[in-house]
């Protein structure tokens, strides 16, 4: 999981985590007596789907900064990142 | 002047009695009293404020007049303001400086609010503490050896030692009112979609809601009429009717029904000085002309595993753009990109976010997905259904906050479960979405105890009429802390 997340663990975290996880897993367990077969699932409170508004760009986005002056390694207005390939 | 409410303050700067320079200088002198002892803040705007509150006395001698003019507010942080860093707590986002404001924050400078500081918190708003802060824990006011609770624990502490007149906080399972329950001051938190979500750094999207942490019920309604409404940046914001909240304060609770849950009360754990002053606090509704009735909230027992099924899914998929490259910390030295993400998370987030970002990936993963995440989004309808059963018998449902009240320092930090409970009674709102508020109603030795109220969807202002009445009969909210 822990590489699915892409968080390098160390060994000692790893142990820690691991019995941590396998106790709240076994606590969420738990669910498994509530009889839900013709229960909708929530995912939203209010119901909200496809708002929409109309295409316009906002006015001055973010004034006069350039959002690629926050990143950690940046050269030339690009962004830095070890070799991929 | 410093202990004043948002009402008492703007009274006096009316009058003229009072400046706001006058009020700023006075909450930052509390502030280099007591901060030290506390550490409420993540970082002060002290010159910033003090600029505001020239501005703010200007726009009063021009005989201008709005809601918060020239009141000294903090802002938790991880609530974006424009130029000054928004670290969440967190080392991954450490010297993040946003280049825009939240929406509330736009909101406040409207209303003429001088922003103090930024408010120390769990990281990412994730637990009960504030131990969880990269940067340092915070202290109770009451009993320096004991939390704040969290993760608005800076807020709640800001507003109970005085180092700021109100403040804002979040609240995705608790967040506002446990601390606020912890430290003896007000927090409520509004219905989902209520206030706008838009430049708060995400936890659990269909949970956290923006909210007031303040002196009283009264400042909380000020609070709401200023930062609450649709919003077009915020899709999930609701367009639905903002009435005045400070009307609310004028109704009557004669007639009005309060529901009392009773597994809140069955449930193993709570501390037998809390429930007494709960149970006080509901006589106290009796006695202003309330009727009680029992009702039921069969799913309670569920709702601490629903929850950290559902907070921990969003949070993994929200917390997955802290990459190490287009803004935030990044760890050194790594030979592919890959690496560079696993080894910047690593080094980033602390251990509390590890253990939920890894907890969610692993209920959205592909063959856990329905066993976990879906389920827990059909407990999450019943527990809604139980709520809106349970508030067609009543109009207010009132409860704990938590089972017990501040703990120690280092007591539950190497027992996340045991952590995770002492949310049974917040996060149940959350995940229905339903408006809910803390107020103090008394104390457990000499440590304070909230009183819970909830409501229907968008009628904060039935909680804001029974809470105000309630402080009206009461002096708990006006009890001072040792500091």
């Amino acid at each position: 999981m822990a590489v699915l997340a892409r968080i390098k663990l160390t060994p000692d975290e790893k142990t820690r985590l691991s019995g941590q996880m396998g106790t709240i897993l076994e606590y969420i367990e738990k669910l498994e007596e509530v009889n839900t077969d013709d229960v909708e699932p929530t995912a939203h409170v209010l119901g909200i789907n496809n708002v929409f508004r109309d295409d316009e760009p906002a006015e001055k986005p973010f004034a006069d900064h350039n959002p690629i002056s926050d990143s950690p390694a940046h050269d030339k207005g690009h962004y830095e990142v070890p070799q991929i390939l | 002047m410093h202990r004043s409410t948002i009402t008492q303050a703007r009274e006096l700067l009316r009058q003229k009695k009072l400046s706001s320079v006058q009020l700023t200088e006075a909450v930052f002198a509390r502030i280099d009293q007591v901060e030290d002892k506390v550490q409420a803040f993540v970082h002060l705007t002290r010159e910033k404020a003090l600029e505001q509150a020239q501005n703010a006395d200007a726009r009063i001698a021009a005989g201008e007049d709005a809601p918060l003019l020239g009141i000294p507010i903090a802002v938790k942080d991880l609530i974006c303001t424009e130029g000054h860093r928004t670290t969440c707590s967190s080392k991954i986002l450490d010297q993040f400086v946003p280049p825009y404001n939240a929406t509330v924050v736009e909101k406040l400078h409207q209303a003429g609010a001088v922003i103090v500081g930024k408010t120390n918190m769990d990281e990412f708003a994730m637990g009960s503490s504030n131990e969880n802060s990269f940067h340092h824990p915070t202290m109770n006011p009451w009993d320096l050896d004991r939390v704040p609770g969290g993760s608005s624990g800076g807020s709640s502490v800001a507003v109970s030692a005085h180092e700021c007149v109100a403040a804002l906080g979040s609240d995705t399972g608790g967040s506002i009112r446990q601390p606020a329950s912890f430290c003896g001051v007000t927090g409520l938190k509004p219905t989902y979609g209520r206030v706008s979500r838009f430049g708060l750094v995400a936890f659990a999207s269909s949970l956290d809601q923006i909210g007031p942490l303040t002196k009283t019920v009264a400042d909380a309604a000020t609070l709401m009429n200023v930062i609450g409404g649709k919003d077009p940046r915020d899709s999930t914001s609701a367009d639905v009717l903002l009435p005045d909240f400070t009307q609310a304060l004028q109704k009557n609770v004669k007639g009005m029904k309060v529901g009392i849950p009773k597994e809140y009360f069955s449930t193993g754990g709570i501390n037998p000085d809390v429930e007494k002053a709960v149970q006080e606090g509901i006589r106290t509704l009796e006695s202003l002309g309330m009727q009680t009735v029992e009702v039921s909230l069969p799913h309670l027992d569920y709702a601490v595993a629903t929850y950290y099924i559902i907070a921990c899914a969003e949070a993994s998929t929200n917390l997955s753009r802290y990459d190490g490259v287009k803004y935030g910390y990044r760890a050194d030295k790594s030979d592919t990109l890959v690496h560079m993400y696993e080894n910047t998370r690593e080094e980033g987030f602390g251990e509390e976010v590890k253990r939920r970002i890894i907890l969610g990936t692993f209920v959205l993963s592909s063959g856990y997905y329905d066993a976990y995440y879906l389920k827990g989004q059909k407990v999450r309808t019943l527990i809604k259904q139980d709520f809106e059963n349970a508030l067609e018998q009543c109009d207010v449902i009132a409860a704990p906050v938590t089972p017990y009240p501040a703990f120690k320092l280092g007591e539950k930090l190497d027992d996340p479960l045991q952590m995770y409970l002492a949310d049974i009674f917040t996060i149940s709102a959350n995940l229905a979405g339903i408006p809910a508020m803390s107020i103090p109603c008394g104390f457990a030795n000499n440590l304070p105890v909230g009183l819970q109220l909830m409501g229907r969807h968008f009628d904060e202002a039935g909680l804001i009429t029974v809470g105000h009445k309630f402080q009206q009969a009461t002096d708990f909210h006006t009890k001072e802390t040792p500091l």
